[in-house]
């Protein structure tokens, strides 16, 4: 089997000259995909009869939700890439992942309590979903906060992956334990009122939003690696020469 | 001269052992931080019986926990200092056998006095009669688990200077599942409810958490030793 291209990917250089050359177009997908998903949720979508226009918050909530989850595993992932293969770009991605999946994290639970307050009259509940995506937050935080306390490079990108390999293990036992805390000590009768069948015309730009979402993350992400590639090789000659022809 | 591994681990335990036993300050100081922080509690929210009573399980759990978080930085601290931390680490033994010794060592001179202690708080706390079981046998298994999942933290940041809040910040979104756990069962006792299938998970978590941390534990010391 040829190999050559999984080694090519290992190579920041390469990385950052290809993305160069996808930018352009991730960007105009992005930025089309999420202004017709947004478009058509908050202007075209049906009013919910029982939450009126409160509930549009959900296209900005759930795509946001799912990528504050999925980034946590798109983290670990690269983390472990790199703590197999020793490939340095990995490390930068999950390193690069880290500030991106906390700022998402944040938001789902920003636009959740606002969302809250119009549909349940507070905007904080302990409620299972929000309690484990607070924890979530601190998981995020605390990869951060380790990645930051080594000065060597190659320790820190091994320890954090180390770090979020654990902490995917734990997240099911996480997301569980707390689902089941909240049956346990029967909280003020709150229900989540978004049916689970959706009606299709409200469905549909959620599902814009989401893909929209996804490639948002690529942006972002490709944005931070290339960023801290930059930051890493600035002494090796192909960014210098980068800088030079500028 | 060649030991076996079970030699390995014994030798391994008897110095731990005696070592944790020595430095006081080890093993007396998370039970004095454990009584000091429950004495404040009555200060803090007033010395009314029924408050007390209602609170006492989860903040006897809460309390363990912290006092467990503050004992980890010494974990591997002073063998890391001493240098017998690398004579672990090249020796020809699998090192996730010999941190298994040592985590087992933190555990019965922080989390077993705890757990011996929490009737006596218990009782500072006026915890209904229903919950003083559960509790001792919630923080049994539930602090054993809280010293391997730590371990992981103490052995992550074994090479920083500031290790002391960091392991705080990192481990506790693990401790999560098992203060739940722990907590609800004590708590729903004195409630009068069933509560065994809580403390079974929580023996599930210790199987989970003595299968898998050690090899953890051991990746990040190895890690920790690359600086």
């Amino acid at each position: 089997m040829n190999w050559q291209w999984f080694h090519r990917l290992g190579s920041p250089r390469w990385f950052y000259e290809k993305t160069g050359r996808w930018l352009p177009w991730l960007a105009t997908l992005t930025a089309v995909l999420m202004s017709v998903g947004l478009i058509w949720g908050l202007a075209f979508a049906p009013v919910d009869f029982k939450q009126g226009n409160s509930f549009r918050i959900i296209y900005i909530h759930v795509p946001v939700s799912f990528l504050a989850l999925a980034g946590y595993y798109i983290m670990a992932i690269s983390g472990a890439v790199g703590y197999i293969w020793k490939m340095k770009l990995a490390d930068m991605v999950m390193k690069s992942a880290a500030p991106i999946g906390a700022a998402l994290t944040f938001l789902a639970l920003v636009s959740g309590a606002i969302w809250g307050k119009p549909t349940w009259g507070t905007y904080w509940v302990w409620d299972a979903r929000i309690t484990s995506m607070l924890v979530l937050f601190f998981l995020y935080l605390g990869i951060m906060a380790l990645q930051v306390s080594f000065t060597n490079q190659q320790q820190a990108a091994s320890a954090s992956t180390i770090l979020a390999l654990v902490g995917c293990a734990n997240i099911p036992i996480i997301y569980k334990s707390v689902d089941i805390w909240n049956t346990l000590h029967q909280p003020a009768t709150i229900k989540f009122t978004s049916a689970p069948s959706m009606h299709p015309d409200m469905f549909y730009p959620l599902l814009v939003m989401i893909v929209a979402m996804y490639c948002f993350y690529a942006l972002v992400l490709i944005l931070f690696t290339r960023a801290e590639i930059v930051n890493r090789e600035r002494q090796t000659r192909w960014v210098q020469a980068l800088n030079e022809g500028q | 001269m060649s030991v076996g591994l079970a030699q390995a681990m014994g030798l391994q335990f008897t110095q731990d052992w005696k070592l944790a036993v020595r430095s006081r300050s080890d093993w007396a100081n998370p039970m004095i931080f454990f009584v000091l922080v429950i004495t404040l509690l009555p200060l803090g929210i007033g010395p009314e019986v029924k408050q007390l009573a209602a609170i006492a399980p989860g903040m006897i759990w809460i309390v363990a926990l912290l006092a467990t978080l503050l004992s980890l930085d010494a974990m591997f601290r002073s063998d890391w200092d001493d240098g017998s931390l690398e004579q672990m680490l090249i020796s020809p033994h699998p090192l996730p056998m010999l941190v298994l010794s040592k985590i087992a060592v933190h555990w019965l001179v922080t989390g077993l006095p705890l757990t011996l202690l929490s009737p006596l708080l218990g009782l500072m706390l006026s915890l209904p009669e229903a919950g003083y079981l559960p509790l001792i046998v919630s923080l049994f298994i539930g602090s054993a688990c809280l010293s391997f999942i730590g371990a992981i933290g103490a052995a992550l940041t074994v090479a920083l200077r500031q290790g002391g809040l960091l392991i705080s910040l990192i481990i506790m979104p693990f401790y999560v599942p098992v203060l739940i756990f722990g907590a609800s069962a004590a708590m729903r006792a004195v409630q009068g409810f069933e509560y065994h299938g809580l403390l079974v998970m929580l023996g599930g978590f210790l199987a989970l958490a003595v299968a898998g941390a050690p090899f953890a534990v051991a990746a990040a010391l190895r890690i920790s030793s690359e600086g």
